[in-house]
This record gives structure tokens, sequence and C-alpha cells, in this order.
């Protein structure tokens, strides 16, 4: 029987959505007992966060000084020694988990499945693989612990108004210093965040400047959307990296997508192929988006946007 | 620090439109440009700066595949690399496999430095510099877009999903790049034809005594689901209105 271990993500407050995504794909594992594993330096909010998730038999916690950051070289060794029975040990394709489970599935002598899109059997998974031009099934051999991360936005999080056991575990193994954590410019805002919001606007370079991709951001607010932006636009300055949505950005699954100044190209297409509706807004009509948009409008967005931001408010 | 191993992976090129093949055995690679990762492009050109500012001595192109690999090679060397290496092997490899490659060749090279592309654009794993700095016992700093030397440590700000994280690592470490870290340079004639002198060695991957495996087997490929084409409005008001249509305005 399929008996899962899950890596929360939390940034040491408050658990990260992508964990209830991972436990969704978890459970599509045919009689699977799903354990979550909360390392942090102080576990409490966290582990009875995670302990309301719908489908989870137990939280396990390792509360340390040393993970207090999320640094893999520290976190790995203590999975691995947790592993024990699990047949499966998960983490989400964030940054965060695809940092992290390589280096556990190295440390467990295994390769790594990233991105699992849907579960076939208990060691079948489908995953995109050229910016998701292609999909293919791979297999883990029977008998072999499957390491992997959860293309979260393939998964709905799992529901809450659980009230798993939640049980202090013990890792005891040395662990190394020779990372050490710095610091961190958070790009945080008030807005919602883009790999959970269920509205994005995303602007691209036909934008412009970066005084100008306040549109976005006005249109955003107009909606209570998360705002993402092109490689494009994020390399000429308009916008912080984190933006980034796309093959080496962010993969992001929202009902409303609103793809303004944007082309779309291969690899910022397959960001938002999981998205409920796109929208594209863009003055050439030959622009690659309007392929996949459900909505176009073909228009300069200069007129159009705060004319849509005014329409919407 | 003495060297700095940088690997350079064969992939089809990134304006490529990759077919999935009737067979669904892979993809069309049949006259399909192919060229360096563009991630490891960055790479490389991040320790020829290194090297450039004399904080290493040497850079190696590291390749591991077909003979074919050479032409990406030649490019890295090109680019400046010292010299290069390429692990002799036929057909896939896994991800395990290849990072115990890495490690072997770091080993052996007393890398003080291993770049690496955060992702191949072909099988967008993500995985080699995690694997590798766990086999190797040494510090990774993944996703970079800032590298600085000071001695034995090494400054990196990583680009996740919260923003932008600076780690401090001791050397030897491994580092695997972002886009925005650097603008890779642009070869020269000149450069080309020096870099025909320079040294290429091949090793065969049977004789580093790689362990491979286990294997994740790839059963099949098939293209990902086409999203239909929508409807086109007019205006503001059209939009909008498809919008409510909808439910979602």
């Amino acid at each position: 029987m399929a008996k899962v271990l899950i890596v929360a993500e939390h940034d040491g407050k408050t658990l990260n959505p992508s964990t209830a995504k991972c436990v969704a794909c978890a459970a599509s594992i045919d009689g699977a007992e799903i354990d979550i594993v909360v390392l942090a330096a102080a576990v409490g909010d966290i582990a009875a966060q995670a302990a309301e998730i719908a489908g989870v038999s137990r939280v396990l916690t390792v509360e340390r000084a040393e993970n207090e950051y999320p640094i893999s070289a520290i976190l790995a060794p203590q999975i691995a020694a947790l592993a024990g029975d699990h047949t499966h040990v998960f983490g989400p394709s964030t940054t965060f988990g695809k940092d992290l489970m390589p280096h556990v599935a190295a440390l467990l002598g295994v390769n790594q499945v990233s991105d699992i899109m849907s579960v076939e059997s208990s060691h079948s998974f489908k995953r995109p693989v050229y910016a998701g031009n292609a999909i293919v099934t791979v297999e883990v051999a029977e008998g072999s612990v499957v390491v992997a991360t959860v293309r979260v936005a393939s998964y709905q999080a799992a529901a809450g108004g659980n009230s798993a056991a939640v049980e202090a575990a013990s890792a005891d193994v040395a662990l190394p210093t020779h990372t050490r954590f710095v610091g961190l410019e958070s790009g945080a805002s008030d807005r919602p965040d883009l790999q959970t919001a269920t509205s994005v606007v995303s602007g691209g370079r036909a934008l412009g400047s970066e005084e100008d991709f306040d549109l976005i951001y006005k249109l955003a607010d107009a909606l209570n959307a998360g705002v993402g932006a092109s490689r494009a636009a994020v390399d000429a300055g308009y916008c912080p990296n984190d933006m980034q949505v796309g093959q080496t950005g962010k993969i992001i699954a929202p009902d409303l997508y609103i793809a303004i100044g944007i082309s779309g190209a291969i690899q910022h297409m397959t960001g938002i192929k999981d998205a409920g509706t796109i929208v594209a807004i863009n003055k050439d009509e030959e622009a690659p988006i309007f392929e996949v948009a459900d909505i176009g409008l073909v228009a300069d967005l200069f007129k159009v946007v705060p004319e849509l931001t005014s329409a919407l408010s | 620090m003495d060297r700095i191993l940088v690997g350079l992976k064969r992939v089809i090129d990134y304006n490529v439109r990759v077919q999935v093949k009737s067979d669904g055995t892979g993809v069309e690679t049949d006259g399909v440009k192919m060229s360096i990762n563009p991630f490891d492009e960055i790479a490389l050109e991040e320790a020829l700066r290194i090297k450039e500012r004399g904080e290493a001595n040497e850079v190696i192109a590291v390749s591991i595949g077909t003979s074919e690999a050479q032409q990406q090679l030649r490019t890295g060397l090109a680019m400046g690399a010292d010299r290069a290496i390429l692990v002799t092997a036929d057909g896939y490899l896994d991800p395990l496999s290849v990072s115990r490659i890495f490690l072997s060749l770091a080993e052996k090279e007393n890398a003080g430095l291993v770049m690496l592309g955060k992702q191949a654009i072909d099988g967008d794993n993500s995985q080699i510099a995690q694997m590798l700095a766990a086999l190797w016992g040494r510090p990774q700093a993944t996703f970079a877009s800032g590298v600085t030397l000071d001695g034995d440590t090494a400054r990196v700000v990583r680009e996740i999903d919260a923003g932008l994280e600076t780690v401090e690592v001791d050397l030897p470490a491994v580092i695997s790049v972002d886009l925005r870290l650097n603008e890779p340079r642009y070869v020269k004639l000149p450069d080309i034809m020096k870099a025909k002198k320079k040294p290429l060695d091949e090793v065969a991957l049977a004789d580093l005594g790689i362990e491979a495996g286990p294997e994740v087997k790839e059963l099949s490929y098939a293209p990902p689901e086409a999203r239909q084409r929508g409807v086109m409005v007019e205006d503001v008001a059209g939009l909008v209105a498809a919008l409510k249509d909808k439910g979602l305005a």
C-alpha cells in the first residue's frame, strides 16, 4: 500500500497552499495513506494548519533552530532520515520543492520525478517536458521509493476540516554549516499571490516602461487579481523577476488570466495552459496568444486597458 | 580557486517548435537545430567572468552524450573555456547518473565551483545541481541571479518564488544559474579558429566506473491537449459582456 510523505512548504509562520495541492495529488494514488512533515524552528501554527487538510493521517514535526530557513542541505538529510517506510516522498514544484526534492532523492539513491501532472498508478505518472510541448508518461521501478515534485498548477488544494494527529518526530542527523541564509528581499505586496490568485493580469513587453506597467497593477486591483509578466517585461526591468510566468518562471492556473501586450511565446504559454479562461489584448492580430485565447481583443492596450479598468471597477 | 567545471548540455534549440513523434517514442530530432542549453551558456559566461576577474585559473567545459556534443563543447571553447571534456555515452542517461559523472569529474579536477544551468530546456527536470551537491556533500545555490566570490566563500542571490534570497556558501560548491545572471557573449570568428586548437578530451562513460540508475523509465510521449481558439470581441464593451457571460465579471 502507498504511504506518502509530503514535505510542507511554509514561510516560518504560515503553510503555503502548495502543500494542500501535494495532498490532492497524493490522494489520487489508490488507497494512499498521507503524512505531512513540517520542519521549522517553531512548528506549532504550521503543524496545526497542516493537520486541517482533508485526507492527512499524521503531521510529523521536527522543531530545530537550524530549520529556520529553507536550506536544502539542512532539510534534505532530515527528510531522508524520516522517509522510513514511506513508499513516496512528495514536495511541490515551487522553487522550494525544486531546490529540495532532487537533493532528497540523491540522498536516498534514487532518481526524482519532476512536475507530476497526473497519477496513472502508484508508480506511473504524467509530466510535461519541452516547455509543455510534450507530455511523457514515466514509470518508477516497483519497490523503489518514489521521490517527486507535484506540478501545483495541475491540482486544486485539498479541502480543510480535518484534525490529523500531530506527532513530534526525531531526525537525529548531523547537519552541515556550509550554507548560510543571509537575507530575503521579498517582492510581497498586498495583492493576491500570483500562484494562488483566482484571477491574474499579466503584462508584456508592449507596456514599454516601468511607469506604464502601472496600467496592469490598476486593472489587477479592480479585479482583486494577482499580477504576472512575460519574460520580456521582466528582462526589460518593468517589474520584478518573481512576477515572471512561464517555463522558467511560475506555472499558474487561475480561473481568469488576462494577457496584455504579450505575444504568447511557447515558453510563456506553458505557464498558463491550465488557466480557466484566457483573455488576450494585443494590437497585433497575428500574435500567437490569440490561437489559445478564449476571448481576444485586437486593440491598443493604452486605450482599452484604462477603459476596461473603469468598466470593472 | 583553481578550477571551475561548467556543464554544457546539447539540446534542441530554444526557437524550435518541438513535435512529438507519431509513434510516441520521443520527439522529432532529425534535421532539428541543436544548441547549448541556454541556461548552461549563462553558467559558462559567469565562469568566464570569474576567471577574467582573476578569481579562478581555469574553466573546463563538460558535456555528456554522443560525439555530436563536440559541437557544443567547441562553441564553449570559442566562448573562452580553456579545455573541454566529453563523457561519451549513447542514449538516455538518468539525472542521478549524470550527477555521479559530475561528481567524479569534480573530484578528479579538484573543482572549486561546478556551474550548471538551473534546468535543461528538453527534460525541464532541474535536478543535476541539487543531486550533485547531495552526493558531493557540498553546498548548492540554485537559480542564481547574482554570484560574488570572497576568498573561500561565495555569496549567491537566488531567484525564488518569494523574491530574491541571498545565501553564503563555502567553496567548493555547486551553483545553478537563472536567466538574469548575465548575457552570454557572442562568439567571434577568430575565437572559433582558436578553439579548434584547444584540448577536447573524450572519456568513455564505462571508464568512469559510474553505476547507472535506478532509472525512471519513459513509457510514452504524447502531444499536450490543445486549447481551442475562442471568440474575438470588437471592443471593451464586448469584452466585459463576454466575461459576464462566463460569470467572470
